[in-house]
């Protein structure tokens, strides 16, 4: 086949045309909704969070639109340097990285502390979907592929987790095996290793720090010490549970309000939001999270390249996988891990992360007929 | 070609495992709606019952306790107003400063300053501290004007007991003064309501009826942050206040009884022969209860523990002493009850008695002659009663005793202090000291020596159930207060023949009213007062012959050799109500000194009497 004119470079029109303003105007939703909640962390005032995500999401939001009309190849063929410089900037965080509250995750930027771990979960996504784009079919399931593309997973997860940082480490590695998963990798190996990991639980839980092993025994059980590693995981559910179907109103959440929700602005964004919209409000928000996640679906199955769709059914389930992970773990369905809501939680990382993700995907909606060789 | 059909099978294979992914996600999106759906809506009051508790904190404010109040509802036992300084130590910017500044105007001494220096280390930071509880108007207003200098300093009005009438009332009502570990440990109301700062009473009805005065706490409801600071009130539950009680006493009288017994030690008792009703009961010397209210001084306390006439004694109901001659009443009852003795019978005293080898002497050194009943009383012919008692016999004797209500607590479990007192009998001595009754013994107890010993609320019931014509009473001092004894026996006739009251009566009026009575200096002629009584000198030590050859003059002797001075007394005659005792320490004679005060008391006691009346009546016409 000979490429014909639909693969050539789309016009103005085209592109205008084109657009998804559904997901645009979903994102968009949630980035409002995020800077409302985060002026009800700060207890009805406009402080330092508020102004904070305000400037940061007025910044990325802007950016991601036009990112967006970057083309298609322009990520295909950057997506090896992408992962090899977000790559370095983890190494550089292991050796100068700043310090806070007992790990090492960021790079101080002076106008952002950069926090590496959440690029590389875009990294990894754009660098294993340029890979798999080449590799032929018959070659999926051979011993180099695997070799070469568990070795581009490892080799972050590692650096993530000398941070410490087991939660954002197992979400890259999650997100990296999904892509293995889509391109075709024979499900017996998804079996096996699954075997393997559930032996080996008991040698990685050996290896664990105290602290993590706590945060596992609490969420067996939170009763165990509610005012000391419980606390925020009954404090959590209180919240939202006491915010009943429609919520104690905005501003009103006096969980939240009168401090007895840790971590309000990163992780327990959505208790907060819950308390005071309730479950209404929780399932609206969950729509909008579900209605983005098949846009992302959607504008992978439209798009012509492999290494679109591949990119877009990883950002897709990304995405799902963070959302899920945050609300079980707010819910008292996993144990705490860290890990922020995309879009809703204060740190600039995440957001300029997830905003690089959506450009992408934007950019693979407007070139959906872009034909990569 | 090969390149696109391999894409084909690529595009195939990603969709199919979409697929499953894509139902996977569904699948937890669902889930993690349902588990909304239980928190939000199905446990929804369980979470919102915790979220509560997380941010509703309570304060108990000490309650308001009830009053007391006299017969014609004076308050005897009340609230007033205090001024408090408070200080909360956050809204202050240089604590120091501060307490200095207060410590300037209050005129505090160095040791109240470390004391809040020492407090506010203890509190967290917006906790209130109490810089004094008790300020005067003076000092209040004085700080009132400086507190535009001092933020974070607030005066507050506040309740506190007080006694208008001082030491009138204070072994009858016991006070209050702050709650210790014991009063909490021992009472479970005071527990359940404890708060910082509570009064509690610790003796007297203030500790009987702890449970009723005792108010319920105010309470307030503040929302609370995370690390217990007050963001706002909520609510605020105005508590009730503790039940009232209205006491049967008659404060003029009571004060009256003060008066008389000033600068002595001993105890007068005033009571309804019909009723039971305490018109008065005091003892003496007496303290201000309002000085225990804010912890008493050490200096106070020193002078009221170390006062030689005992002033923490309640004299009236735990005072034990020998009856002395005022047992006579009941020991002529006794022989008249048990045929012993008629009105005719007499003895001859001749102001000494050879009984068993043992010399008794009479008052009177030279003998009172031929006496009869009604003269050995009038006169209190002490070798009368030896022989009586020793015809009579103890057992007999303390058999109308205790009917009479000796020996028994008056009051039952009303004060927990009160005494027994005791009348013996060969059972008695057998058991307690295991030795054999000895004739002599029988003999002195007719005359109210030895073993036996009463208080004077017990001398004054004994009294009136003489003078009521010989009917059983209950005494109380609370009015309608439902009583725990059953009364059933109330007005049970306490005779053989009511013809026996009648003469001891009667001997009783000779004893006040006719020249050579003993009692005869302090008569009232008008019969709207007259009263009939019998006086009484108990001895505190042997009389030796040696004492008896010097025979001094009471204020000869030193204080604590003393006789104690004794009186029971019943009035008007005629138509009887009321019936007094009175003891004075060490006062010498029953005569001279405890008898004019019975004239002095049954004047003002029957001019209250139409009164009393009056308010009963119309008290009960207002219902």
């Amino acid at each position: 086949m000979i490429r014909n004119n639909y693969s050539s470079n789309p016009t103005w029109f085209q592109k205008i045309k084109n657009y998804d303003y559904v997901l645009v105007m979903c994102i968009l939703m949630i980035g409002i909704a995020s800077i409302f909640t985060m002026y009800s962390t700060d207890g009805g005032q406009i402080l330092y969070h508020t102004k904070s995500h305000f400037l940061k999401f007025s910044i990325f939001f802007p950016m991601m639109i036009i990112l967006s009309f970057i083309n298609i190849k322009f990520w295909h063929s950057s997506s090896y340097l992408f992962y090899l410089v977000v790559l370095g900037l983890l190494f550089w965080v292991a050796l100068y990285g700043v310090k806070a509250s007992g790990s090492k995750r960021w790079i101080d930027l002076y106008f952002l502390n950069l926090q590496p771990s959440e690029l590389m979960k875009i990294g990894i996504i754009l660098c294993l979907a340029r890979y798999f784009h080449r590799v032929r079919t018959d070659k999926i399931n051979s011993f180099a592929t695997i070799l070469i593309t568990l070795t581009i997973i490892i080799v972050p997860t590692i650096l993530v987790i000398t941070q410490p940082d087991l939660g954002t480490s197992v979400l890259i590695s999650l997100t990296g095996l999904i892509i293995l998963w889509f391109s075709g990798l024979k499900i017996k190996y998804f079996f096996y290793s699954f075997i393997i990991f559930l032996i080996s639980l008991p040698f990685v839980i050996s290896f664990l720090k105290p602290y993590q092993k706590l945060r596992i025994l609490t969420f067996l059980d939170p009763d165990r010490d509610p005012l000391g590693s419980g606390y925020q995981i009954i404090q959590s559910k209180i919240a939202v549970g006491s915010g009943g179907l429609t919520g104690k109103g905005f501003l009103k959440g006096t969980q939240s309000y009168l401090d007895f929700l840790p971590e309000k602005h990163t992780d327990f964004i959505f208790t907060l939001f819950s308390e005071e919209f309730g479950f209404i409000g929780s399932m609206l928000l969950l729509i909008i999270y579900a209605i983005i996640i098949f846009r992302i679906i959607r504008i992978g199955m439209s798009s012509r390249s492999f290494f679109s769709r591949l990119y877009c059914f990883g950002f897709g389930f990304a995405i799902f996988l963070y959302v899920a992970t945050n609300m079980s773990m707010v819910l008292g369905l996993l144990p705490i891990v860290g890990s922020p809501l995309p879009l809703m939680s204060y740190g600039g990382s995440s957001l300029l992360a997830t905003m690089i993700g959506f450009s992408i995907v934007l950019s693979a909606k407007v070139n959906n007929n872009q034909v990569i060789s | 070609m090969f390149n696109q059909s391999d894409n084909v099978t690529k595009v195939n294979l990603i969709n199919r495992r979409l697929f499953i992914i894509s139902a996977a996600k569904i699948v937890i999106f669902f889930g993690l709606t349902a588990r909304l759906f239980s928190l939000q809506v199905k446990e929804k009051n369980k979470y919102l019952t915790l979220s509560d508790k997380n941010r509703i904190r309570e304060w108990k404010l000490p309650p308001v306790r009830g009053e007391f109040q006299d017969y014609f509802g004076n308050v005897i036992a009340g609230n007033n107003e205090v001024y408090q300084l408070h200080m909360i130590p956050e809204e202050i910017e240089d604590f120091r400063y501060v307490v200095l500044r207060i410590k300037q105007i209050l005129d505090l001494s160095e040791k109240d300053f470390q004391k809040i220096i020492k407090k506010k280390k203890e509190v967290k930071p917006w906790e209130t501290i109490i810089i004094s509880d008790n300020l005067n108007w003076e000092q209040f207003s004085k700080v009132n004007s400086y507190l535009y200098d001092l933020t974070g300093v607030k005066s507050v009005l506040s309740v506190s007991r007080i006694y208008p009438y001082k030491e009138n009332y204070t072994h009858v009502l016991g006070y209050v003064s702050q709650a210790n570990e014991e009063d909490i440990y021992s009472n479970e109301v005071i527990k359940e309501k404890f708060v910082p700062g509570i009064r509690v009473g610790k003796i007297g009805l203030e500790k009987t009826f702890e449970k009723q005065l005792l108010g319920d706490n105010d309470i307030q409801r503040f929302e609370v942050n995370a690390y217990g600071r007050r963001i706002s009130q909520l609510e605020y539950q105005k508590g009730s206040k503790g039940k009232n009680f209205r006491l049967t006493i008659d404060t003029e009288i009571q004060q009256l009884c003060n008066e008389l017994l000033k600068d002595k030690a001993g105890s007068i008792c005033v009571m309804d022969i019909f009723s039971g009703e305490i018109v008065a009961m005091h003892s003496s010397p007496s303290f201000d209860p309002n000085l225990f209210l804010f912890g008493i001084n050490k200096d106070d306390w020193q002078l009221i523990r170390n006062n030689p006439m005992k002033p923490l004694v309640n004299k009236t109901l735990q005072g034990n002493y020998s009856p002395g001659s005022t047992i006579k009443p009941i020991v002529a009852l006794s022989a008249l009850e048990n045929g012993i003795v008629n009105t005719n019978f007499t003895v001859h005293c001749t102001g000494k008695t050879e009984m068993y080898g043992q010399t008794y002497h009479c008052w009177k050194k030279k003998g009172h002659g031929f006496v009869s009943l009604r003269n050995a009383m009038k006169q209190s012919c002490d070798s009368y009663f030896y022989e009586i008692a020793r015809r009579l016999g103890v057992d007999k004797l303390s058999e109308t005793a205790k009917k009479f209500g000796l020996g028994e607590k008056v009051f039952g479990d009303l004060f927990s202090i009160e005494k027994k007192g005791l009348i013996p009998n060969t059972q008695w001595k057998k058991n307690a000291l295991g030795k054999g009754w000895l004739l002599g013994e029988t003999i002195i107890t007719g005359i109210g020596q030895g073993y036996i010993q009463t208080t004077p609320i017990q001398l004054c019931l004994m009294t009136a159930q003489i003078a009521n014509g010989g009917y059983k009473i209950y005494p109380k001092i609370v009015v309608d207060e439902e009583t725990k004894v059953q009364e059933i026996d109330k007005f049970k006739p306490l005779f053989n023949k009511s013809k026996n009251i009648r003469i001891v009566q009667d001997a009783m009026f000779g004893s006040t009213n006719e020249v050579m009575g003993t009692s005869y200096r302090s008569r009232i002629n008008n019969p709207k007062y007259q009263f009939a009584g019998k006086t009484g000198t108990a001895q505190v030590k042997k009389i030796t012959e040696r004492d008896r050859e010097l025979d001094l003059k009471t204020f000869e002797i030193p204080y604590e050799e003393r006789d104690h001075a004794l009186y029971v007394a019943f009035g008007p005659y005629k138509h009887p109500r009321y019936a007094l005792s009175i003891i004075v320490e060490h006062g010498g004679n029953g005569s001279t000194t405890a008898a004019p005060m019975a004239k002095k008391l049954f004047k003002l006691v029957i001019d209250r009497h139409k009164k009393r009346e009056q308010y009963n009546n119309k008290r009960y016409l207002d219902i």
